[in-house]
């Protein structure tokens, strides 16, 4: 039944489009324009449903496929597609934003209407950075996505709001725009700007590595990878709990899937030149951060620097698969650190967003992200505390929860590749423990702190169920993963085999 | 030498603009101060009637005229289609302002027309006379705008400025030219042309000649570092007058860049081209830094208007036919970026207070989002963020420039790009994120308004759809 619409544009426009009903609604009315963005955000879920449901899992050719020429002059076109790699990111992307519209329902009092509206356009932009096949309109909606985040950090951020967005957009946009040159580059040498037509466009080594170069530039600083990842716990302290679980449950993922879109299949040999660079980077981040993480106070900053860990798994993951490749020449077992990131990065945004709910509602009641500011409040907080727990002991990568499997397969990778890589890998289960936990006993056991805390009262309804709903998606992933892994399997295997052929 | 009666119908618009602006001067003579909307009507039906003119004699063909003086070709005809709409848009934003200051008189708009008159002819030229013709007539008219508001002490300065500084820029223009002349004995662009392709002695000459000409020409452009009266002109005007001079005069600079470069001197191009690559550098790099720095719009709008310029030569320097569309949709999209951008100081300002200090921005979400939301495009726009129209500027010069393996030139332009962004973001901070410090709505008129939100509009509909301008751009250079 849904075979003939065009649900990609379907699911990009719907949350535009509504997200501008939105703002025409006015922020003095703000019931109804809440109710009007759950509506649409409900909307854009149920239609984000059939790309699951219609997917076909043996194929890893482009599905719900849409072409219409754009700008003719540049031969541009609105090209859509989603393969094994985009659809659970677009699901994961409407799911975030159902929850983030519900999390903000009573929180947001200052001009709830703009608030809500940003979330919705950003939701249909980062939709259509997933789907598009088409590099320009990539990179249209890639940039296009920073203006709504800029707006909400600098709107409903705290008090340092202003320097974190302003660091966030110039950082952000002094990534892409070297990356714009690299698909202009590319433009010239393949005769359009078809993503799939520079897969196959041939290109010299040291041609390859400068763009190579440049896509790191813009997917590094997305991701974000060490060195240049501090833009991201200044956005996510300052951010509002929504924008921090947007941040960290979706943009990240958007620079992964850069790699993965991007560099890994049009520069197969710079990569494969260079996998010992992001190799290194990779496991700086999950082993330096991991201990940077652990000397935080702040309870968001804490978190922050946790996903910068968690996601130097997702790009170890993707290229350690060279170096298997070249140790043993199994595209099976490269295959398995790819799809060990991809599995990081949904579970990662579940978890990563959960967290930052549940310090989100500690802030709505104190006014506080501080952990000394916290202490025993799980004795006022049973319920609440139980969630948190669970989702600690995900992030610190529990067998049974989702944050076990990508860790898992991302480890069991790199022992093939190499046994200090598994190493210094698996630090992390150490380190994600210490911090995460750490944590957690510090704001929720003992006796209770203070006032603020006695006075602490238990999830809302409206809590319960954003939480329930990503503890759920936790355990349904940690204890079945099979549903995800056999949607990506096609798509991953026929990538490796495209990135193990040299394009010189 | 025998005399023909020249093709005038190719000059039909001039001739009709001419007469009509004639008529307005001594039509407003009789007119009192109550009446004199109507010139204000009858200078906006001149501008219509030169478009529907204009509109009429649009063909594929080139035509020359008036014994190889003028030439009617596409690129001329979509320029000067631009000119009026840039022309009506001014005249319209510039209404309640001039009114709210005691300066809705008639000079205004005669000056006006005579300077769009100026520029279709420069548009047109096809002799080096006419250029320079059609230069001076723009130049004169605009001195004389600048110093409308007599009793402004900053307005005579900057008229002064402009006056001396443009005199001098003129002078070395039409030395340059005598020095082409000299050596290819011609005013003719075409026999310029012949004569340097059939190899001329003395190019030591002719290379010195480009260089004054491209003196002159960078200085109306406000090229760096021909820029230095840009900003305080800007500053110093009536901000009407700076929505004029910012606007249609860069499209009629464009053009006599085209005429001379591409029309003329194509065989020198290996020259200009470094030496274009030096202004457009130092163009974006002086114009976004020195924009950081700027507290009044005006004087930041002026400096970001210098980095666009550095951009529109990107495209020139290309030295392709993809280069030449790309500088032309450059120039284009600038002035309807710049038409909104001081479409928006007008919109802010009142009787005795100009609305020219970026303070004066703050808190602009919570008295008109609607119109917060407007600047918005507008700012991401000039930064070159898609999905906004100057995006796909910046994409079309960049992309001629890597076409022209000058990747290096591309990232430098990138680079500064980005440092600007930092002053149009600082708008939106203001903005969005700071609080009012008057809290009153706007008060501004219906048609300001209405005309204002569909600028604002056209550069995020043109950025979704902006492949129609593109290609009337790139067959406008066929």
């Amino acid at each position: 039944m849904f075979a003939d619409l065009p649900l990609l544009s379907l699911v990009i426009w719907t949350p535009i489009l509504g997200g501008l009903l939105v703002l025409a609604t006015g922020s003095d009315r703000g019931v109804e324009a809440r109710v009007l963005a759950l509506v649409v955000a409900i909307v854009t879920f149920g239609l984000s449903i059939p790309l699951y449901t219609g997917f076909d899992n043996f194929t890893h050719q482009m599905q719900f496929v849409e072409l219409h020429p754009w700008i003719e002059t540049f031969r541009i076109n609105y090209h859509l597609g989603v393969d094994g790699i985009s659809m659970p990111l677009i699901l994961l992307t409407s799911f975030s934003t159902m929850l983030v519209v519900v999390a903000g329902w009573e929180v947001i009092k200052f001009k709830p209407a703009q608030y809500m509206a940003a979330f919705l356009i950003m939701e249909g932009l980062m939709i259509g950075v997933f789907a598009a096949l088409d590099a320009m309109l990539f990179y249209v909606f890639w940039e296009a996505m920073l203006i709504p985040m800029f707006i909400v950090i600098g709107m409903w951020g705290g008090p340092r709001r202003i320097y974190a967005t302003l660091k966030f957009f110039l950082y952000t946009f002094l990534g892409s725009v070297f990356m714009l040159i690299a698909l202009i580059y590319l433009y010239r040498q393949a005769g359009s700007f078809a993503i799939q037509d520079f897969h196959i466009v041939r290109i010299g080594l040291n041609a390859q590595i400068l763009i190579f170069l440049a896509f790191l530039l813009a997917f590094a600083v997305k991701v974000p990878m060490w060195p240049v990842h501090t833009w991201l716990p200044d956005a996510h302290v300052e951010a509002p709990t929504g924008g921090s679980v947007i941040l960290a449950a979706i943009m990240l993922k958007l620079g992964a899937y850069g790699f993965l879109r991007f560099s890994l299949p049009i520069t197969p040999d710079a990569s494969s030149q260079l996998d010992w660079l992001m190799i290194l980077l990779s496991l700086i981040a999950v082993a330096y951060i991991g201990f940077v993480a652990l000397a935080q106070q702040d309870m968001k900053k804490l978190i922050a620097y946790s996903s910068i860990s968690h996601m130097g798994f997702v790009t170890l993951g993707f290229f350690i698969a060279y170096a298997i490749f070249d140790q043993t020449g199994s595209y099976h077992g490269a295959a398995m650190g790819i799809e060990g990131g991809m599995v990081q990065m949904i579970s990662h945004g579940f978890i990563s967003g959960a967290m930052f709910l549940c310090v989100g509602v500690l802030y709505d009641r104190v006014h506080s992200r501080d952990i000394s500011a916290y202490g025993g409040v799980a004795n006022r907080m049973p319920v609440f505390a139980g969630f948190m727990v669970l989702f600690a002991m995900a992030n610190a990568g529990l067998p049974g929860t989702s944050g076990f499997v990508g860790e898992f397969m991302v480890i069991l990778s790199a022992f093939k590749a190499n046994f200090w890589y598994a190493l210094i890998a698996a630090t992390t289960l150490i380190l994600g423990a210490a911090y995460t936990l750490w944590m957690v006993k510090r704001v929720m056991f003992g006796q209770v702190a203070n006032d603020n805390v006695a006075k602490l009262q238990d999830l809302s309804g409206r809590e319960v169920i954003i939480l329930g709903t990503l503890a759920v998606a936790v355990l349904l992933f940690g204890l079945w993963p099979a549903p995800l892994l056999d949607v990506m399997r096609p798509t991953v295997e026929n990538l490796v085999q495209h990135i193990a052929v040299s394009k010189l | 030498m025998n005399f023909e009666m020249p093709n005038f119908l190719p000059a039909a618009p001039e001739i009709f603009l001419l007469t009509m602006t004639c008529v307005i001067l001594v039509v407003d003579l009789f007119l009192t101060e109550r009446s004199r909307a109507a010139t204000y009507v009858l200078s906006q039906a001149t501008l219509v009637g030169a478009f529907i003119l204009s509109l009429s004699l649009y063909s594929d063909a080139t035509v020359v005229s008036f014994s190889g003086t003028f030439v009617l070709d596409p690129m001329a005809t979509v320029l000067k289609l631009a000119i009026y709409g840039a022309g009506f848009v001014i005249f319209l934003y510039a209404r309640p302002y001039l009114r709210a200051r005691n300066m809705f008189t008639g000079e205004f708009f005669v000056l006006g027309l005579f300077g769009v008159l100026g520029m279709m002819v420069m548009v047109s030229a096809h002799s080096f006379l006419t250029i320079y013709l059609g230069l001076e007539l723009l130049s004169l008219a605009l001195y004389a705008m600048v110093a409308l508001q007599r009793e402004s002490q900053a307005a005579t300065e900057a008229a002064m400025k402009y006056f001396i500084l443009g005199a001098m820029a003129s002078a070395m223009l039409l030395y340059g030219m005598s020095m082409i002349y000299g050596i290819t004995g011609s005013l003719d662009l075409a026999e310029v042309q012949a004569a340097i392709a059939s190899g001329v002695p003395n190019s030591l000459v002719l290379v010195f000649g480009l260089v004054f000409i491209l003196v002159g020409v960078a200085f109306k452009l406000g090229a760096v570092p021909f820029h230095m009266w840009l900003p305080d002109v800007y500053h110093g005007a009536p901000t009407a007058v700076t929505l004029y001079l910012s606007s249609a005069p860069k499209l009629a600079a464009f053009a006599m860049l085209m005429r001379l470069l591409v029309d003329a001197l194509p065989g020198l191009q290996s020259q200009w081209h470094d030496i274009l690559v030096l202004l457009s550098v130092l163009s974006i790099g002086v114009g976004n830094l020195v924009a950081i720095a700027q507290t009044n719009i005006k004087r930041m709008l002026a400096y970001s208007g210098i980095s666009h310029v550095g951009f529109l030569l990107l495209g020139v320097l290309s030295g392709s036919q993809e280069g030449y569309a790309a500088g032309m949709f450059y120039a284009l999209v600038y002035v309807i970026m710049s038409l909104g951008g001081f479409g928006m100081v007008i919109l802010m300002s009142r009787a005795g207070f100009e609305a020219d200090r970026l303070e004066d921005y703050k808190g602009l979400n919570e008295r008109s989002p609607w119109f917060a939301g407007i600047m918005l495009i507008l700012m991401f726009s000039m930064a070159g963020v898609p999905p906004f129209l100057g995006f796909w500027a910046k994409l079309a010069v960049i992309q001629a420039v890597v076409g022209a393996d000058l990747v290096w030139l591309a990232a430098v332009a990138v680079i500064f790009s980005v440092i600007g962004a930092f002053y149009y973001l600082r708008v939106i901070k203001l903005m969005y994120f700071d609080k009012p410090e008057q809290t009153e709505g706007l008060e501004a008129s219906f048609d300001l308004r209405v005309v204002l939100s569909a600028n604002g509009l056209a550069v995020l509909g043109l950025g979704i759809y902006p492949g129609a301008l593109m290609a009337l751009c790139v067959s406008a250079m066929g």
